[in-house]
């Protein structure tokens, strides 16, 4: 027979202070806990948008990122030659030649950071149908004006519509605003291919070469055909969304690596927090579980009742813990993506293993906390503990 | 005296509270210890500047390069004693995931503008008459294995091909903010190669490095060097090392607020369980307390009884926390990849911030329980029940 779950609860009234500080502890653990992993999350969300899954980015093997890349005007021709390269209704391969720079600019918080500008070819509108101008007009091909992203505009100075930035020894106008869906593409600013090569001297050397597959299921058929050229043995094509939420790892499994391994230390705190409040439960009422044990009440019920207690007392704090937690997905981070080293801006994101993932780690504080104690409680002879009040 | 007996005694009451606390407070002071320790290594490049070094790079950002031609503009320059240039190289070495830096450096100035990177005579003179002779850290070659007459073989991504360095000199770190993980090669090498396979590309140089006479004068030098090259098509930006690096951390502040605010939300933690012990023995001691109380002990003995077990309690696992977090700090380090935080080390502030923390923690915690023993009437005190 087993003792009711109200034994539990109404012990919570008789000692609030310190289950309230035990539970606060908890939460406090949970939420730190938790906001790691929204915010690794968030970063890879952010990037892995970026992509899509019929695009084809190419770039030099050995480069890291997609600035540290450069490909030749003859790989480009080579690149043309290939098959499965979708084409428009008149006859045009959808590839995009984008040279990919860093600029600098004031963030409007203080201090400077570096901005990715993007150049890209006429066919872009095919090739990534998710951008979408949303104010001013679009560039005109031929000549020195920009587009921008939301999230560009919202954190450096002087990056809205008519404002202009001066760098490669001319004056680029902004003149429309772009949204990409929260991906990656809403931290950089757009303009002509060939302005910015012309501008930058860089001959027709691009950073990255970006194709649309006629199917997403043919990039096998692609890989192998552009592997058995001899002429592009120092580059590779990857699936674009692939390339982005790669470029999210460094950054994610910094924050995850670095996250996990404080939270697991501040867990033995909390749990050790909650070892006290439980080992202090049982002492206190060790006259009641001699009552108890007296009046029939197996061992193992006292072990259970004592082992919710400590689990309640962690699931409350961890559901206090995720929830303030929940509400960091209103805000925005901006920083270096350490991969790309440009500037990233993304949210919180909360995801379904997340609340579970945390779930578990409290209920996992809540049994390590509770166990030895219950283990007392139980072990308890009926006799000694009658005698203790 | 007595009060201190009693002190010892009330923390060995409860002997498997206490070490249980104990636990929690070392664990805590290595986790702060640890964490403060990550925030110095972002800063150590800010540390190890040195306050007579300008840098002068391409304003609009540090991907584009200047014209070797500056050079010697710059060393015309009032109150620049000297100038050296470096490249930033990159490419890959063994694998993708090895990040010191290697740099194409001007091989017959750069180590008088850096006099902190020590290298013997001998070593200095076979680096700088061989064309593809690298100087590498101590670290790098303790990391990889390398000794002199080494062959490093790397894969160039920004400049395309495969590279072969010999390694002719070894350097080590004059202090102990000293970077002893750079890779660092002719610049020479590296054009001569670019004038062969890409002509466009030689000639260029990623910063410029001015050792100046007189630090105060920075300001004015830094103005005089990006008004020559004012209206070009390679704009300068010149400023101190100090100001080059924190511009570097700039852009990372969102994570170093995360991790000062981590490291104090540790504290918080910690504060609640040793809180929550005290007020545990306070709470089972009220009965006590009104016999003290009875027999004449003024609130003062009851303050030092109290905030006296508190402290003993944070103190000592204070200090067995700063007595692990060395071996763990090392431990870390071993296991970080190399070139990540070039330097990782506990400077002396971080363990009075851990100390103080420790004694915060003890003070902070007995503050409720001392207010809650004080209120009690003594009549109430007695007739209370645990």
């Amino acid at each position: 027979m087993s003792i009711p779950f109200k034994y539990s609860l109404k012990n919570f009234k008789s000692r609030k202070l310190t289950n309230v500080i035990t539970v606060f502890g908890v939460a406090l653990v949970v939420f730190v806990f938790t906001a790691v992993l929204m915010m690794a999350y968030g970063i890879q969300k952010t990037l892995v948008a970026t992509g899509t899954d019929d695009n084809v980015v190419i770039l030099r093997k050995s480069a890291n990122s997609e600035i540290s890349s450069i490909i030749g005007g003859n790989i480009q021709n080579v690149i043309r030659t290939l098959p499965h390269i979708k084409t428009t209704k008149d006859g045009k391969q959808i590839i995009s030649y984008e040279p990919v720079v860093i600029i600098n600019l004031d963030k409007k918080g203080g201090g400077i950071s570096n901005v990715t500008v993007r150049g890209v070819s006429p066919e872009i509108k095919k090739l990534r149908p998710q951008v979408k101008l949303v104010e001013g007009r679009m560039f005109k091909w031929g000549s020195r004006e920009l587009i921008v992203g939301p999230s560009i505009s919202k954190n450096f100075i002087g990056a809205e519509i008519e404002d202009k930035i001066k760098f490669a020894g001319d004056e680029w106008t902004i003149v429309g605003k772009f949204i990409s869906g929260g991906s990656g593409f809403d931290s950089e600013f757009w303009g002509d291919s060939k302005q910015l090569l012309n501008a930058f001297k860089r001959g027709n050397s691009v950073s990255t070469v970006t194709l649309k597959l006629d199917d997403k299921s043919n990039f096998k058929a692609f890989k192998k055909a552009f592997d058995s050229d001899k002429r592009l043995k120092q580059f590779e094509p990857k699936i674009e969304k692939k390339f982005f939420e790669e470029q999210s790892e460094l950054m994610a499994n910094f924050i995850r690596i670095l996250g996990i391994f404080i939270t697991v230390i501040f867990s033995l705190g909390a749990t050790i927090g909650a070892m006290i409040t439980m080992y202090a439960a049982v002492a206190n009422r060790t006259l009641e579980i001699g009552t108890l044990r007296a009046l029939g009440f197996s061992r193992r019920s006292i072990l259970i009742v004592f082992l919710f207690e400590s689990i309640s007392i962690s699931l409350v704090g961890g559901i206090i813990g995720i929830l303030f937690a929940s509400g960091l997905q209103f805000f925005t981070i901006s920083t270096l993506n350490f991969a790309s080293f440009s500037e990233i801006s993304f949210s919180f994101a909360l995801s379904p293993n997340i609340i579970i993932g945390s779930l578990i780690f409290a209920c996992v504080m809540g049994v390590m906390g509770g166990f030895l104690p219950s283990v007392r409680a139980a072990r308890m002879k009926i006799i000694n503990s009658l005698r203790a009040g | 005296m007595k009060i201190l007996k009693l002190i010892f005694k009330n923390t060995l009451r409860h002997k498997l509270r206490t070490s249980l606390t104990i636990v929690g407070i070392a664990i805590a002071v290595i986790a702060f210890g640890l964490m403060r320790t990550v925030v110095s290594a972002w800063y150590a490049g800010v540390d190890a500047s040195a306050a007579n070094r300008l840098i002068t790079r391409q304003a609009v950002s540090f991907i584009f390069t200047l014209p070797y031609s500056y050079r010697d503009k710059i060393a015309k320059v009032k109150g620049v004693e000297k100038v050296t240039y470096a490249n930033w190289f990159q490419g890959v070495y063994i694998d993708k995931n090895q990040f010191f830096p290697r740099l194409a450096v001007d091989a017959d100035t750069y180590f008088d503008v850096y006099p902190e990177f020590l290298v013997s005579k001998n070593e200095l003179e076979t680096f700088k008459k061989e064309r593809n002779a690298c100087v590498i850290g101590a670290d790098i070659a303790k990391q990889y294995k390398l000794k002199l007459g080494d062959v490093m073989t790397i894969d160039g991504d920004i400049y395309p091909g495969t590279w072969e360095f010999v390694v002719r000199g070894i350097y080590k770190p004059k202090f102990k903010s000293t970077d002893a993980t750079q890779m660092l090669f002719h610049w020479k090498y590296l054009d001569e190669t670019m004038k062969k396979f890409s002509p466009g590309r030689s000639g260029n140089i990623g910063w410029f490095i001015e050792k100046i006479k007189n630090p105060s004068q920075s300001g004015e030098i830094s103005k005089e060097i990006d008004g020559l090259f004012k209206n070009s098509t390679a704009e300068t930006k010149t400023e101190t090392e100090r100001a080059f690096q924190q511009g570097f951390l700039a852009s990372t502040s969102a994570i170093i607020t995360a991790m000062n605010f981590i490291s104090f939300v540790i504290i918080g933690i910690i504060m609640l369980v040793l809180g929550n012990t005290m007020i545990m023995a306070a709470r089972e001691r009220t009965r006590e307390y009104a016999v003290m109380k009875t027999l004449g002990f003024s609130a003062k003995h009851l303050i030092l009884l109290i905030m006296g077990e508190s402290l003993l309690i944070s103190i000592i696992g204070g200090g067995i926390g700063l007595f692990f977090v060395f071996p763990l700090v090392a431990g870390f380090a071993e296991v970080i990849p190399k070139g990540f935080f070039p330097i990782f080390r506990i400077v002396p502030i971080t363990i009075i911030l851990s100390a103080l923390s420790a004694v915060l923690i003890g003070v902070a915690s007995a503050i409720f329980p001392i207010q809650r023993a004080l209120k009690t009437k003594i009549v109430d005190g007695f007739r209370f029940v645990g």
